[in-house]
């Protein structure tokens, strides 16, 4: 009976998962989130990927709530 | 493992950015829309030509506000998703609800609350055109500085927490990371160029639509990252423990 309570309470705790497995997935998935997180939050302000004004104009009101530097 | 979680941090972050969308809708696009009025005030009364529209302020509103909050929330969701890969299992023994709620916590005062102390949201209007790289950069510095000064915070509770016990080791960890942050927010430029006709009631209202904004999209984030992880590992055990039987 304590056994198993252990046993329960110890498979509601995961194990670690093993940072060989981590590290591919956090640079692919990293890259993308960051570079969706500067579109969204910077390009077209201080530097620019894209040229015009597009992109800054469309998420302009999410920008400012969001709290990134605006004009 | 790792594309399960991922996906399901990405999904947490869209139902995050849907409910910040629905807070800014109704908090957030006044103090917008005042500062626009502010700012189109000031440059009638200079006698400059108003700003041609390139997207017109119905589609910023909406469209637009919408794509930026959820893009972004799906963004921090799937890097969260990432954080808690790493931090299951390494940082103390938490269930995965309880792991998802800290690290939202942590996330919401290192990424957004810590630099807003310094450089905090502000409406149309309330700034200088002219100095939005400085701004940008400064804001960019200050973010990864707390990131950073917050990964060295944790790694010295992890060194102490050994031989002075959990909660010393936490209180040693989140007191340094206060201090040399709190050193460094001190050292940093001050950006001062809100107009002095800029009205106070809508400078306020906007920083408190912007942090409450903040607050929903990181709480809804972590709570609803904590019960997707839940279900699943009470599905894989469930799977797990008949598997055997099956073969």
């Amino acid at each position: 009976m304590t056994q198993s309570l252990a046993a329960a309470a110890e498979s509601a705790v995961p194990a670690s998962v093993p940072l060989r497995e981590v590290l591919p997935w956090a640079v692919f998935a990293g890259v993308i989130m960051l570079s969706l997180l500067y579109l969204v939050g910077m390009d077209q302000g201080a530097t620019s990927v894209f040229s015009g004004n597009m992109i800054h104009e469309f998420v302009h009101d999410g920008r400012h709530l969001l709290g990134f530097p605006c004009h | 493992m790792m594309s399960r979680l991922l996906i399901r941090g990405m999904i947490a972050g869209l139902l995050a950015g849907l409910a910040t969308l629905l807070f800014a809708l109704v908090f957030g696009e006044p103090g917008v829309n005042g500062g626009i009025a502010f700012e189109e005030q000031a440059a009638a009364a200079s006698g400059d030509a108003p700003e041609m529209e390139l997207v017109s302020r119905g589609v910023q509103s909406t469209a637009g506000l919408a794509t930026a909050v959820v893009v972004y929330g799906v963004a921090i969701g799937g890097i969260f998703a990432l954080v808690y890969t790493l931090a299951q299992g390494r940082l103390g023994r938490l269930t995965p609800r309880a792991m998802a709620a800290v690290l939202a916590l942590i996330g919401f005062l290192v990424v957004f609350v810590v630099p807003f102390v310094k450089y905090p949201a502000n409406p149309p209007g309330s700034n200088d055109g002219d100095t939005i790289s400085q701004r940008t950069g400064l804001y960019l510095v200050l973010v990864l500085a707390s990131v950073l000064v917050a990964l060295a915070g944790i790694a010295l509770r992890q060194q102490l927490t050994s031989r002075l016990g959990t909660w010393n080791a936490t209180l040693v960890g989140v007191a340094v990371y206060v201090a040399v942050i709190g050193v460094i927010e001190y050292l940093m430029p001050a950006i001062i160029e809100t107009p002095d006709t800029f009205p106070a009631p809508l400078l306020y209202g906007f920083r408190l639509a912007s942090l409450g904004g903040q607050l929903m999209l990181w709480t809804t984030l972590g709570l609803t990252f904590g019960a997707l992880v839940d279900r699943t590992r009470a599905c894989d055990q469930w799977v797990d423990a008949r598997l055997p039987a099956i073969s």
